[in-house]
């Protein structure tokens, strides 16, 4: 299912640093326009429809159009994602619509100290094999 | 096709580039789970002023295999031993597996879930009284191994941590690393890497003391099952290029089991996770008259003990066996979908009932979305129809069910002499580590293993560099020479570009897209992809080397049209490295080792007395060939 861009809702992230969806994009297809100053999708048929550019995109204009040489037509799912959590809204292609909601993390945005309660290594330690939170512990070996 | 318009053209490039050089102690190649995890654990040893830095073809709060998210961690030990974990590893591995770096992933692995935890991945417990599995909540179980989570943003935990611990300031985003340096004074020793950005008209020069790489396993070596837009719904992540490999390999490391790949039986077209449905909803897959393939042909799982005798058959013998009753004219199959939740309405807590659809959806939503997409597309209620199940094309790796990768040192405190030289996950190139699909015969690590190990080769990238604190890189920084080689397809297109009226269609060069088809194809015919049904031969795999020798030839034909194109004309050259390894590795080892992911019809058993070993391979420099030769198999975990 390629990304595409809605024209109208797309205004090529000209009040940021970044383009959101070229930032974001893990196989560098989305791109800015900048005659148009609109992005789109340059190569459709290499979209894992991982959906980074959906969820990043500040005007909600990037969407999903169902993978053509297999999926009927007329379906759409979309997601909302805040900063704790994610909503998706599925709707099929009769018309039927279903909402689910899911936590996506337990911190806030930018608030991680990843060594957190993990004390200072000792440097006997680097010939060892333990890890740095594995301090203190004895590694297992397998019985003989 | 139309051109490609978006990127920084090829005249643009090559008229305005410039070169940065950046000197470094450790270079992390890939910002995915293993990267991340090795910025993390790298700054709490590595003294203040060793300089780390990371260089990622993408951004990293989404790159990877999780760039998407996950839906389970499906590494993580909990009451079992690394024993237990070492016996149900080798056997879904049918037997050849270093048992050593299995060991020691399952020995660190759940600290690092516990890691996650903290950092802030929701994880699903089986009494909601809000403890951390640190303090003592107990994770649901998907199976025996499995730990559902809320994995939406999985990644980007992990990459937020990674950006803490090493700095925004030594992560190079959206750079292209086309291969290693090595050393000019000392032989077989990694000294860099080099590679050019994405984003504008520059190359970089990594010269490092050290190189952690780690750019995933390999997709789309071979053709896939879907033909136009479709193609981008590979299982395995696309943009997973083989770069770990083929890079690996170029530079000298030893590579092993790279005969193996991974054929995922999935939900159709759209590759949905099945795991769940298997193991935390209880569905089996039916053929076409409901009848259960597994129970229907089970005897002929007896042609392949131990493997086949085990309480949980491997892998690939599930699909040997489904493959049969699809000959037998039983197909197509399906997930017994409505069946398991009616089953699970019976017997599930009131509680539990209510987020069963929810939980069924978010398996989908927060790893494959476009299955989701897919039920929704077709009107698909899985608790009222079923879906169906098919093998995909083959994938390379070494982190899921396969075992693609490099030779790496085991620990010192466990590996057998002849699978240890001094620094843990070394590979045989010195200096350079590896981990997660890096790292051949020890498959089964998943996200979690993946990131453990990432964990495990930075710790030992430092006492490798503190360990030879004399050495400074030396590297052919010939600008001109390094220019032409990674700007090679863009120069060649700026030179031919005029001669047709149609760009596509020249006969001095091959675009990245046709050299990728070119691939796939001979991949499929000759080395057993979807369209022989995973069958080929020795007469058939010679014709295949044949077709496969031409193309990497005209690989210096190549020519792209923007920054963009140049990445693709890589990453594709990687992806024909690789299919040669396979090809070769394949046709070395005369046996049937995984039937259901690939059969040699000319050899078409299981050869446990002369087969139980690993087929290693080494690039011989002076030839420019690979050399292929056998490797002990030594057992150091007792199986029932």
């Amino acid at each position: 299912m390629p990304s595409f861009v809605i024209a109208e809702k797309c205004d090529g992230c000209k009040g940021r640093d970044k383009t959101a969806c070229q930032y974001i994009c893990p196989n560098d297809l989305m791109v800015l326009n900048k005659d148009m100053m609109k992005a789109y999708n340059q190569e459709p048929d290499q979209c894992w429809e991982c959906y980074n550019c959906v969820k990043i995109c500040p005007q909600s204009a990037v969407e999903i159009r169902a993978y053509q040489d297999f999926a009927p037509m007329g379906a759409s799912v979309i997601p909302m994602r805040g900063s704790d959590s994610i909503m998706w809204t599925i709707k099929y292609r009769n018309g039927k619509i279903k909402r689910f909601k899911f936590p996506i993390r337990t911190t806030p945005e930018g608030g991680i100290d990843p060594y957190q309660g993990i004390p200072e290594v000792i440097n006997e330690d680097l010939k060892s094999e333990i890890l740095c939170d594995e301090i203190g512990q004895t590694l297992i070996v397998p019985k003989k | 096709m139309a051109e490609l318009k978006g990127s920084m053209t090829s005249a643009e490039v090559l008229n305005n580039y410039t070169i940065e050089e950046i000197d470094t102690d450790v270079l992390i190649v890939g910002g995915g789970m293993v990267g991340c995890g090795a910025a993390f654990e790298i700054k709490k040893w590595a003294p203040k002023d060793m300089k780390i830095t990371m260089v990622e073809k993408a951004a990293i709060d989404r790159s990877g295999a999780v760039a998407m998210g996950l839906s389970a961690i499906n590494t993580y030990l909990g009451d079992n031993t690394p024993e237990d974990y070492v016996k149900h590893v080798a056997n879904d591995l049918m037997g050849i597996v270093r048992e050593d770096l299995i060991y020691d992933v399952g020995r660190h692995v759940d600290a690092s879930v516990k890691l996650f935890e903290k950092l802030g991945l929701p994880i699903f417990k089986e009494e909601e009284n809000g403890k951390s599995i640190e303090e003592g909540g107990k994770p649901l179980r998907a199976g025996r191994w499995q730990i559902m989570i809320h994995g939406e943003s999985y990644k980007v935990l992990v990459a937020e941590a990674a950006r803490k611990a090493i700095g925004n300031e030594n992560i190079y985003e959206r750079i292209f690393i086309t291969e290693l340096l090595m050393d000019e004074k000392h032989e077989n020793r990694v000294a860099g890497a080099i590679g050019f950005s994405l984003r504008e008209a520059k190359i970089y020069i990594f010269k490092a003391k050290s190189v952690i790489m780690a750019c995933g396993g390999a997709v789309n070596v071979f053709r896939p099952r879907s033909q136009a837009e479709g193609m981008g719904r590979t299982w395995y992540a696309i943009w997973n290029a083989g770069s770990t490999y083929a890079m690996g390999y170029e530079a000298g490391a030893e590579m092993t089991t790279m005969e193996n790949r991974f054929v995922p039986n999935r939900f159709k077209d759209g590759y949905g996770p099945v795991g769940a449905w298997f193991t935390l909803f209880k569905a089996r897959v039916l053929n076409a008259h409901g009848e259960d393939y597994m129970q229907k042909w089970g005897d002929m799982l007896k042609d392949f003990p131990p493997y086949g005798l085990a309480k949980v058959p491997a892998t690939c013998l599930w699909n040997h066996v489904m493959l049969k009753d699809w000959m037998e004219g039983n197909g197509p199959f399906y997930m017994n979908t409505s069946g398991a939740m009616k089953a699970l309405f019976e017997t599930l807590p009131e509680k539990r009932k209510k987020s069963l659809e929810a939980d069924a959806w978010e398996d989908f939503l927060d790893m494959t979305v476009s299955q989701a997409g897919i039920w929704a597309a077709n009107d698909i209620d899985p608790a009222e129809t079923n879906s169906e199940v098919m093998p995909t094309e083959p994938y390379f790796l070494g982190s899921h069910s396969g075992a693609c990768g490099m030779w790496v040192s085991g620990p010192a405190d466990l590996s057998p002499k002849e699978y240890q030289w001094g620094y843990n996950r070394m590979t045989t190139v010195n200096g350079l580590f590896t981990g997660g699909d890096g790292v051949g015969a020890s498959g089964h690590k998943f996200s979690s293993g993946s990131y453990a190990e990432g964990r495990i080769a930075a710790k030992s990238a430092v006492r490798f560099v503190l360990d030879d604190s004399g050495f400074t890189p030396t590297v052919h920084t010939d600008i001109k020479v390094i220019a032409e080689k990674i700007y090679g397809p863009m120069i060649t297109y700026e030179k031919f570009k005029g001669y047709s009226t149609e760009p596509n269609i020249n006969p001095n060069y091959i675009r990245p897209r046709l050299y990728l088809f070119r691939l796939n194809k001979l991949m499929d015919e000759y080395v057993a992809g979807t369209s022989t049904f995973y069958r080929t031969s020795e007469a058939n795999l010679l014709k295949g080397l044949e077709l496969l020798n031409k193309l990497k030839e005209d690989s210096s034909k190549l020519a792209a049209s923007n920054l963009h194109e140049l990445m693709r004309a890589w990453e594709n050259y990687h992806r024909s490295v690789v299919g040669e390894l396979h090809l070769r590795h394949v046709l070395f080892r005369e046996e049937t080792r995984y039937p259901g992911f690939y059969y040699r019809t000319d050899r078409p058993k299981l050869d446990e007395k002369n087969w139980k070993l690993f087929v290693n391979s080494k690039l011989n420099k002076t030839t420019g060939q690979p050399e292929l030769f056998k490797k002990p198999y030594i057992e150091l975990v007792p199986k029932d």
